[in-house]
């Protein structure tokens, strides 16, 4: 296999794109990415995304893109695995430059949720779970957390507050980042007082429903030194994905995300380092219990201690294992097939030593995972600065 | 749902009917074809109890489009004596009254209609079990 590295990243604001569809908030990705890699062509285009089908009536989307962005001709196609389609759109352009199929590769996620009201976006969300059993009882997708998020809080006896650390946390992060939706710091208390959505999750504790788009270059090692570029060289170190049961009810401990626990134990094997190095990690915090089950499925907390982990400041960019360094799902915003690309877009920023003042102090090693569904598939991504 | 799926399902919603393998005798709901235990092939039907406790809950405040008119609605994990879990709406209780680890059982109720020439989608939910005297000879 040959080394993948990442020549450009490329992404738009996230939020709502009233006058920008589908297709322009792609090219509004993609070319940045190009322009930043120094390329004018690529050989392929792969696409992450979950529901332009649904929500805007369009698939076909690999053709769509590539003739969009001046690119008619490549290879093309859409990459889904619902809320985990970005990261697995990567995953598709890492096996095609390090199996040796192509030299130059563009990764793009996008996702374009506004264009329908909120119902058939709720409704199209909950196509990430079982239609047949869970979906059709009337069950959300948020309602499925909740589900998560009680037995958790009864399990291991944690207070709802408790989980708002994480919240604030994404917050704070999203102030300095110009892309994110909600630049916004809130407090405890803010975070107490939010609407009810399925109780025990309030507002604050869920991602928002928005548009976006991101994209890689990647390119072969061979390639990434011809280029030359001025920049510290980012390595795609590891690159990993497992599944487990798409619906809860299926799964023998719900409250262990098997998927995450066997694609970042692959991830770390790949790369050969110990969970102990990895500086930074842009975690799938979808919903604040979604953050908490990671944290404890990686390692890096014990099973019920996921909260305590962000309660006690390890969380933060200055704490011992910083995470959503850029706002994350909650507070950059959750364009959900683009999100898995936004991750490793601000990784590479990080070990880049260019993510300003949400810069993490001396990162050389950062951990993406990116969660399609309640924990159906997972996919992780180790980066490295070369 | 459409009509044809509400119509291939209507064992598993209206009588909760599964599986049991033959090979390590667990029983499986829903139905799937291949044992999620043991992976061997899973085809002999086995109607569950419709007795549980439930494992978790919540309620539906943003319903997804046609179950608007319900919300809002109580949900939980239910699990069933036999085994399996099951995702399904609460019944004939008050969201404040539910509790993990309350007893439940089965009941058949309606779930959603599709408009007025539509069809009315029936399924399983789950109520408090109800207490009935025991029977004496």
């Amino acid at each position: 296999m040959r080394q993948v590295y990442i020549a450009g990243i490329g992404q738009t604001p996230v939020g709502e794109q009233w006058e920008r569809s589908l297709r322009h908030i792609a090219h509004d990705a993609i070319i940045p990415a190009l322009r930043d890699a120094a390329v004018e062509r690529a050989d392929a285009l792969y696409v992450g995304n979950m529901l332009s089908g649904d929500l805007v009536g369009q698939e076909h989307l690999g053709a769509l893109v590539a003739d969009f962005v001046g690119l008619r001709g490549i290879e093309a196609y859409k990459v889904e695995a619902a809320c985990g389609s970005g990261a697995a759109a990567l995953r598709t352009g890492y096996m095609a430059v390090a199996g040796g199929l192509h030299d130059v590769v563009i990764v793009a996620g996008v996702e374009k949720m506004t264009d329908t009201v909120g119902r058939e976006t709720t409704a199209g969300l909950a196509m990430a779970a079982d239609q047949e059993y869970e979906a059709a009882e009337g069950v959300t997708f948020v309602a499925l957390n909740a589900l998560l998020m009680r037995r958790y809080m009864h399990e291991y006896d944690v207070p709802h507050g408790a989980f708002g650390y994480f919240a604030v946390n994404a917050h704070h992060n999203a102030v300095a980042n110009p892309n994110a939706m909600f630049p916004s710091p809130i407090t405890l208390e803010s975070y107490r007082k939010a609407t009810m959505i399925a109780d025990p999750i309030n507002l604050m504790d869920s991602s928002p429903i928005c548009d976006g788009a991101a994209a890689l270059v990647l390119v072969s090692e061979e390639y990434a030194r011809a280029l030359g570029a001025g920049r510290r060289p980012v390595r795609i170190a590891a690159s990993a994905v497992a599944t487990d049961s798409l619906a809860i009810h299926d799964r023998r401990d719900p409250l262990w995300l098997d998927a995450a626990y066997i694609s970042s134990r692959k991830a770390l094997q790949q790369a050969g380092i110990g969970r102990e190095e990895i500086d930074l990690f842009e975690v799938h915090d979808a919903f604040t219990i979604m953050a908490a089950l990671s944290l404890e499925a990686n390692g890096f907390a014990e099973r019920g201690r996921g909260v305590r982990l962000a309660e006690e400041g390890e969380i933060t960019l200055e704490g011992r294992l910083p995470i959503a360094t850029m706002g994350g799902l909650k507070a950059r915003g959750h364009p959900v097939g683009a999100t898995g690309v936004y991750q490793v877009v601000e990784a590479t920023l990080q070990l880049q030593g260019l993510a300003g003042a949400n810069q993490v102090h001396d990162a050389n090693v950062a951990m993406a995972q990116n969660i399609g569904g309640s924990g159906a598939t997972v996919l992780t991504h180790i980066l490295i600065g070369d | 749902m459409s009509v044809a799926r509400t119509w291939r399902t209507r064992k598993q919603r209206y009588g909760l009917m599964g599986e049991r393998c033959d090979y390590c005798h667990n029983a499986i709901f829903p139905p799937r074809d291949v044992c999620p235990h043991c992976a061997e092939p899973a085809q002999r039907e086995f109607a569950l109890s419709g007795r549980g406790a439930v494992y978790s809950y919540t309620t539906v405040f943003d319903p997804p489009t046609g179950f608007e008119a319900y919300a809002p609605y109580p949900v939980a994990l239910i699990k069933l004596e036999e085994g399996p879990m099951v995702t399904a709406q609460l019944t004939d209780v008050a969201p404040d009254q539910v509790r993990i680890g309350m007893p439940v059982e089965m009941v058949t109720r309606k779930l959603s209609e599709q408009g007025d020439e539509g069809v009315i989608v029936y399924s399983y939910k789950f109520r408090p079990q109800l207490q009935r005297p025991a029977l004496t000879a």
